[in-house]
């Protein structure tokens, strides 16, 4: 009867084991996909042209397998969002953590949890068929699909995820360091300013580099509003493809399997997840370090 | 901005000092004000960006929204079209990833508060957890490519939809687990042991109904970012033109569950709605409005229940 129990309390203790592996073998098999189909890619194509060659073609006769054309489309939309999302979501952090009635933050909050928590397809339609429309009429030469737009959206969307995090670092800050700079007669923007942010600096500097690999990651906008045509610009009044939207666009079309199309969305993949790994790693990095702090 | 930071004691003699003190008392509140009202803009600018997305799919999509349209299939023609295929194809998905990102995330979440010795395994598991919160949706689409679709054999299945879309959740549901159980105070456990419970015992019976509100708060969070998901469900080669309705999961008359529909071809929400976006005509344009309703419909109504319910917990569990 004891036996019986030990037996079993062991048993459940593996299972739960084995759903906590799945996470790793999760990772394992992201990784071993990426690669194992990079690999064969690699084969055909230079890694030198890979990452010097500035054309994007590789369905057509004359291939070119230049991932800077798809590198530019992605740091274009990623610049214009963070122009957007890191102002806008420091200033809604430092307001609502320092300055907002506990009213305002009651319902500010899950507002804000709920703007994110919008699918991205919505904001996708919202850049396309409202925000360019908009900005055409300021700017009559804008093309239908530009970076500018789904930049400026995706910079909105990235808004509550830079703000909640900004906020949680700035809410861990002691408030004795607070009323110490009271006491020197300091007023409320300057306590914010001038003692609040550089004790928060690791963990504002976190949600920064988290919002920007959200920005990288991001698909549904960029394939939407800003075309799916691979182009060597930083322009964000012209078209071009991001990494993600070039995934789409060779996902809708019928590609065969094992083909080189095939195998360049593995290839374009590793790169975006090397990319967004190195932003995601620094960012903990960053954060688990304003936790130690205090 | 200079003068804002000058600091507020200065040199001056006795008398004229106490009056510059107060102007720069009084010009150093004006900025506080500026602040907290450049703070109220940003508040109202989201407002205004919410009410615009709003907006917008209200007066394009409303017209189109009817009985009709949620009880039709697509079709070529934009005013007879309709998502019945598209919201059925959500609801089936959802139930594979309930499924399976449910016991896994939970199970993985309670392993890493009850179970996990401090070791080399644990650290490895809880930072592999964090990374893949962060990894793109549309890399679990090319994972799902390779193995469900080509190496499992699944095809362009519900079934390799649902399992993508579970693994794209499971970091929420672990992570919404663990916080819950977290907040268990410890004396439950101790008292639970005194009486005699083995650890399973203490786990089943009293960790995990305590901690219901928290995860479920977590599953519903991660259920509504799945069904918003596009980017990996066109990834794995989800048909957009599906005019019929997978087989029913009750099956044949005398067959009290049918599995058929696993594996039947499918269409949901966010693809039918991505499918209507890239068509040019105004009229697609407007069901396109009509389906993103729909969909926003959804994933709030779900976002609100989870706040609803951690809210209703929060007030009536003291420990």
């Amino acid at each position: 009867m004891k036996l019986r129990r030990h037996i079993a309390e062991r048993g459940i203790e593996g299972l739960l084991l084995l759903a906590a592996l799945v996470s790793v073998f999760t990772t394992l098999a992201i990784v071993a996909i990426l690669v194992w189909e990079s690999v064969v890619f690699f084969r055909s194509v230079a890694l030198l042209d890979f990452l010097t060659d500035t054309q994007w073609t590789p369905l057509f006769d004359d291939a070119h397998f230049g991932i800077v054309a798809l590198l530019s489309g992605t740091l274009t939309t990623t610049t214009v969002a963070l122009l957007v999302a890191i102002p806008l979501g420091t200033v809604l952090a430092i307001y609502l953590s320092e300055f907002a009635p506990f009213r305002v933050r009651e319902v500010a909050k899950p507002f804000l949890e709920m703007l994110g928590g919008v699918p991205t397809i919505v904001y996708g339609y919202f850049a396309l068929l409202f925000v360019t429309p908009l900005l055409q009429r300021i700017h009559p030469d804008l093309p239908g699909f530009n970076m500018l737009s789904a930049g400026l959206v995706m910079g909105v969307m990235i808004v509550p995820y830079v703000s909640s995090l900004s906020e949680d670092a700035m809410r861990a800050v002691p408030m004795n360091m607070r009323e110490a700079s009271y006491a020197m007669g300091a007023t409320r923007l300057q306590t914010a300013v001038l003692v609040v942010t550089p004790a928060a600096f690791s963990g504002l500097a976190s949600s920064y580099i988290l919002g920007i690999a959200r920005a990288v990651g991001e698909t549904m906008v960029v394939a939407i509003a800003a075309g799916m045509q691979p182009s060597f610009t930083f322009n964000p009044a012209e078209p071009a493809a991001t990494i993600t939207a070039y995934i789409v666009q060779v996902a809708l079309g019928d590609l065969p399997h094992g083909s080189i199309g095939y195998q360049t969305i593995f290839a374009a993949g590793l790169t975006l997840l090397l990319i967004t790994l190195l932003f995601n790693i620094a960012g903990h990095v960053l954060r688990r370090r304003f936790r130690e702090a205090y | 901005m200079s003068t804002l930071f000058l600091p507020a004691a200065d040199l001056s003699p006795p008398g004229t000092g106490q009056r510059d003190m107060r102007r720069l008392i009084a010009r150093h509140r004006i900025w506080d004000r500026l602040f907290g009202l450049l703070g109220v803009l940003a508040l109202l600018f989201a407002l205004l960006v919410f009410a615009l997305l709003f907006g917008q799919m209200l007066v394009n999509g409303l017209p189109q929204l009817s009985w009709d349209f949620l009880t039709s299939f697509p079709s070529r023609r934009a005013a007879s079209a309709g998502i019945l295929s598209a919201w059925v194809g959500t609801v089936l998905v959802m139930l594979v990833t309930a499924l399976v990102a449910v016991p896994l995330g939970v199970g993985a979440g309670i392993y890493l508060e009850e179970y996990a010795p401090k070791n080399l395994l644990t650290d490895i598991i809880e930072i592999n957890v964090t990374n893949l919160a962060g990894v793109p949706s549309i890399i679990y689409g090319l994972l799902a490519l390779g193995l469900f679709v080509y190496q499992f054999g699944l095809g362009h299945s519900i079934a390799a939809a649902g399992l993508t879309l579970a693994l794209l959740i499971l970091p929420v549901v672990i992570v919404a687990t663990r916080e819950a159980i977290r907040t268990i105070p410890q004396q439950i456990r101790e008292g639970a042991y005194a009486c005699g419970a083995s650890k399973w015992q203490v786990v089943a019976h009293h960790v995990v109904p305590y901690s219901l509100p928290g995860i479920m708060t977590g599953v519903i969070i991660g259920l509504a970012r799945a069904i918003g998901e596009t980017a990996p469900i066109i990834t794995i080669g989800a048909l957009t033109f599906i005019a019929f309705l997978p087989p029913s999961p009750f099956g044949q008359p005398g067959q009290l569950l049918s599995f058929e529909w696993l594996a039947a071809p499918f269409t949901v929400m966010p693809i039918q709605m991505f499918n209507w976006i890239s068509r040019p005509e105004a009229a697609f344009q407007a069901n396109a409005a009509a389906a993103g309703l729909v969909l926003v419909a959804m994933t709030l109504s779900m976002n609100a229940i989870a706040i609803w319910i951690r809210y209703y917990f929060r007030q009536k569990i003291k420990w």
